[in-house]
């Protein structure tokens, strides 16, 4: 088993790389650092100085992959390659372009993000799935059809829909919850109804679709004819049977996505306020901090990786069919 | 004079593609059998018939051109005006030019807000002031305006009635012609649901639509018949506009980046081995980026570039156009993948098959193999994704805008609309016109979308089709 993850971890190596040089050559070689001074300053009336020193104080006034200027190890160290790219590696984010440090706030918040990712997972899960035994335990009548298009009428709701609808009825007419906002602590509960709700009714119609066309495939399995031979009731067959057995896929399914759990949602973050990683990037992106945005993108990638190991692993560890060689 | 916009031509080669395609699949039985499973659905007919509508709208949307500058004179050059209009602008110069001073409500005869009006006696007086144009043909609009409006949907219903009349005349005239039936024959045959194509079906969902359009066209002549927005343009002018920008994301995103999914999937299962390993590698690697991050910084270099080189463009609606494309492309690398992987899956099953072994043995090249063999045989594949891909593109390309990292702003889409109506909800009383616009166009193009997508996907899905 440890042999096995050691392999698989450096498997992933070759893509972080990968990932890595292709961030660097969005962001140093297509623009020059000089381009990105320019903008951010404001592109007419800068001078030479202003670029000069913005590239100082954020350290980009180094040159790209070599040094030539300085001596040793320097040679290769001193360069915006290293010290902004290859420093990722180490998960050492280094400083915004405004000036905080990166790692900090990764860490202070990530844990808003979690705090909503978590539960619209954990009820989206147990809502579709519930709604998808419903309709398989009625396949091939009206109630399937009808489901079967009002799911497909959901999925084409534009998501941004269902937060504006949201608000708009339970906030707003309603007064049920806050519109938007955040707190510290336990007190937070009353700001994360909402986007909660929001989360899970907008996953209802993809969520729904998917795991009814699984549990019907699983329902022309052997097994269940033999099951159903044996002289079991239908209801025994679907709930016992049929659901042991689609759970495989979809624990797999849900472990993909587990670590990319952290990285929050963009949209619903930065409507309801929330200081997540969502909103996090969304302000990077507003304001064109680049420093952000490459950490993120690398973290993303790691996070998904990460993702993509732990399901061959709970593969191994759920159905024994799966050997690992 | 016209203007080559690059989502012109590369719409107007899609559809050339597309057309092209079609005269082949129907040539060839193993295509022409799925494809007719498709026409032959009820719902694969209705939902054909929809995006037909907005296929069309957004063709007639992508031809420009620069119309002559008036009070020239005509000795000197041909000057010609800043702006560059669609043949679509040109048609809905009414909906176009009939700005208000700011919001105002659907069929709406006032504005939305009070204003100081001085009266003819030198007194002022707050009210809410006439609209310039909408129902401005009413004398007495509290009194006229509903019997008006009743009217002018009514002789709209009547002629859209008459043209339907017109288009159903000779479509069964001409299916009975191809029959070899009597006129009578082939009504009677069509209006019992008994032709194999289910023509009730598309004539009844055409009915539909032309009126809608026709009551739409009307009204719209007289009121805003979706309101205005902050500064007057009128909503249903936008949401027509936005059509093109939707059709454009959900459709060219698959076919710009066709070229590198198609030969790289094709080499990677074709050569296997060492170029396969390459290829997996390549596609991992962008498949493990978050896409909204990399279309995120990619866009942000993009406009860094704009920034820099503002002299590379010669008007507005190139820059807006060239960033649409650009965002294609960025969609496209963060979706290619898929698609990558589905052809090189299939390539590895075709490249082990008879009569492509035999093609090898017989010492035929390498090059020569994969178009005569393998590519005519994964086509399919590529027509059924832009089919699959269409609905969330087209969902992506709002959210995406909403973050200011989609479409540029000045460019009508459903995104911007969204983006900068999210706001006026909250106002009192609601502004509700500009989003619910957006919420019916977007939710119309999308679900007939995800209809005609699942027909597509039953009549290619082999498991599916013996179960019946």
């Amino acid at each position: 088993m440890m042999a096995y993850i050691v392999r698989r971890l450096l498997y992933a190596l070759p893509i972080l790389i990968g990932v890595n040089l292709l961030t660097f050559v969005l962001f140093f070689v297509v623009n020059t650092p000089d381009d990105m001074a320019r903008m951010q300053l404001g592109v007419k009336r800068v001078t030479a100085e202003a670029v000069e020193s913005w590239k100082r104080e954020r350290g980009y006034d180094k040159p790209l992959l070599y040094n030539a200027d300085a001596s040793g190890m320097d040679r290769a160290t001193d360069t915006i390659f290293f010290q902004k790219s290859l420093k990722l590696f180490s998960f050492d984010f280094g400083a915004s372009d405004s000036g905080r440090d990166i790692g900090y706030d990764i860490s202070q918040r990530m844990w808003p993000s979690l705090a909503i990712a978590l539960p619209v997972l954990g009820v989206g899960l147990l809502v579709n799935i519930s709604f998808a035994l419903f309709i398989v335990f009625f396949r091939a009548t009206y109630i399937d059809f009808g489901s079967v298009v009002l799911c497909v009428g959901l999925m084409s709701i534009s998501g941004l829909f269902y937060i504006i609808g949201g608000q708009y009825l339970l906030s707003k007419l309603l007064h049920l919850a806050p519109i938007s906002g955040y707190d510290t602590g336990l007190s937070a509960w009353k700001f994360l109804v909402l986007p909660v709700i929001v989360g899970v009714v907008s996953g209802i119609g993809a969520g729904t679709r998917w795991y009814r066309t699984l549990f019907l495939e699983e329902i022309s399995a052997d097994y269940v004819r033999t099951a159903r031979a044996k002289g079991l009731g239908e209801r025994r067959v679907l709930f016992v049977h049929v659901l042991n057995n689609a759970l495989i896929p979809i624990l797999t399914g849900v472990v993909v996505i587990l670590p990319l759990l952290f990285m929050g949602s963009l949209i619903t973050e930065s409507f309801f306020g929330i200081p997540g990683l969502g909103s996090y990037t969304i302000d990077a992106i507003s304001s064109q901090d680049f420093a952000i945005v490459r950490a993120m993108v690398f973290l993303g990638s790691v996070l998904y990786i990460l993702g993509l190991l732990l399901t061959d692993l709970s593969y191994t560890l759920v159905d024994p069919r799966v050997r690992l060689l | 004079m016209l203007v080559l916009l690059w989502t012109d031509v590369l719409m107007w080669l899609l559809l050339a593609l597309v057309l092209g395609f079609g005269v082949y699949a129907a040539r060839h039985e193993h295509l022409r059998e799925p494809w007719g499973r498709v026409v032959r659905h009820p719902t694969g007919v209705v939902t054909l018939v929809i995006l037909g509508f907005f296929v069309i709208v957004a063709l007639v949307d992508s031809v420009h051109y620069r119309p002559r500058a008036e009070g020239q004179d005509q000795q000197s050059t041909v000057a010609h005006s800043g702006e560059t209009l669609s043949l679509l602008d040109a048609w809905l110069t009414p909906l176009r030019e009939r700005e208000e001073k700011t919001y105002s409500e659907p069929f709406a005869t006032h504005l939305y807000a009070k204003e100081s009006i001085e009266l003819p006696d030198g007194s002022v007086v707050r009210e809410f002031p006439r609209l310039k144009w909408g129902g401005a043909h009413l004398a007495d609009p509290s009194r006229e305006r509903l019997a008006d409006i009743g009217l002018t949907a009514l002789r709209a219903l009547a002629e859209g009635l008459l043209v339907w009349f017109l288009v159903a005349v000779i479509g069964v005239g001409w299916l009975g012609r191809l029959g070899g039936r009597s006129f009578g024959g082939q009504w009677a045959l069509v209006w019992r649901g008994e032709t194999p194509v289910p023509w009730r079906a598309a004539l009844l969902s055409l009915a539909a639509l032309l009126l809608l359009c026709f009551v739409a066209g009307e009204l719209a002549l007289k009121y805003h018949i979706l309101g205005t927005d902050k500064v007057g343009e009128d909503v249903f002018y936008q949401s027509l506009k936005s059509i093109r920008t939707g059709l454009v994301i959900g459709t060219l995103t698959t076919f710009v980046m066709l070229p590198a999914a198609v030969l790289l999937g094709i080499m990677a299962g074709y050569f296997r081995g060492r170029v396969d390993d390459v290829i997996q590698y390549l596609y991992t690697t962008l498949n493990s980026i978050p896409g909204v991050l990399l279309i995120a910084a990619a866009i942000l270099m993009l406009q860094i570039y704009m920034a820099n080189h503002q002299e590379a463009f010669n008007s507005l609606v190139e820059r807006a156009d060239l960033r649409l494309l650009f965002l294609c492309l960025i969609l496209g690398v963060t979706s290619w993948t898929s698609l990558c992987r589905l052809l090189r899956g299939e390539s590895l099953k075709l490249r082990e098959v008879d009569y492509v072994q035999a093609a090898i043995a017989l010492g035929v090249g390498h090059a020569r193999v994969i178009l005569r063999h393998i590519l005519p045989n994964v086509l399919h594949i590529v027509l059924i994704t832009l089919v699959l891909d269409f609905s969330g593109l087209v969902l992506a390309e709002a959210v995406l805008s909403y973050v200011n990292i989609g479409v540029d702003p000045t460019m009508n889409s459903w995104g911007n609309m969204i983006n900068s109506a999210r706001l006026e909800l909250a106002r009192e009383p609601a502004v509700w016109w500009s989003l619910t616009a957006a919420f019916l166009f977007m939710f119309t193009l999308v679900l007939s979308a995800n209809l005609l997508a699942d027909v597509v996907r039953d009549a290619f899905d082999p498991r599916i089709r013996q179960s019946r």
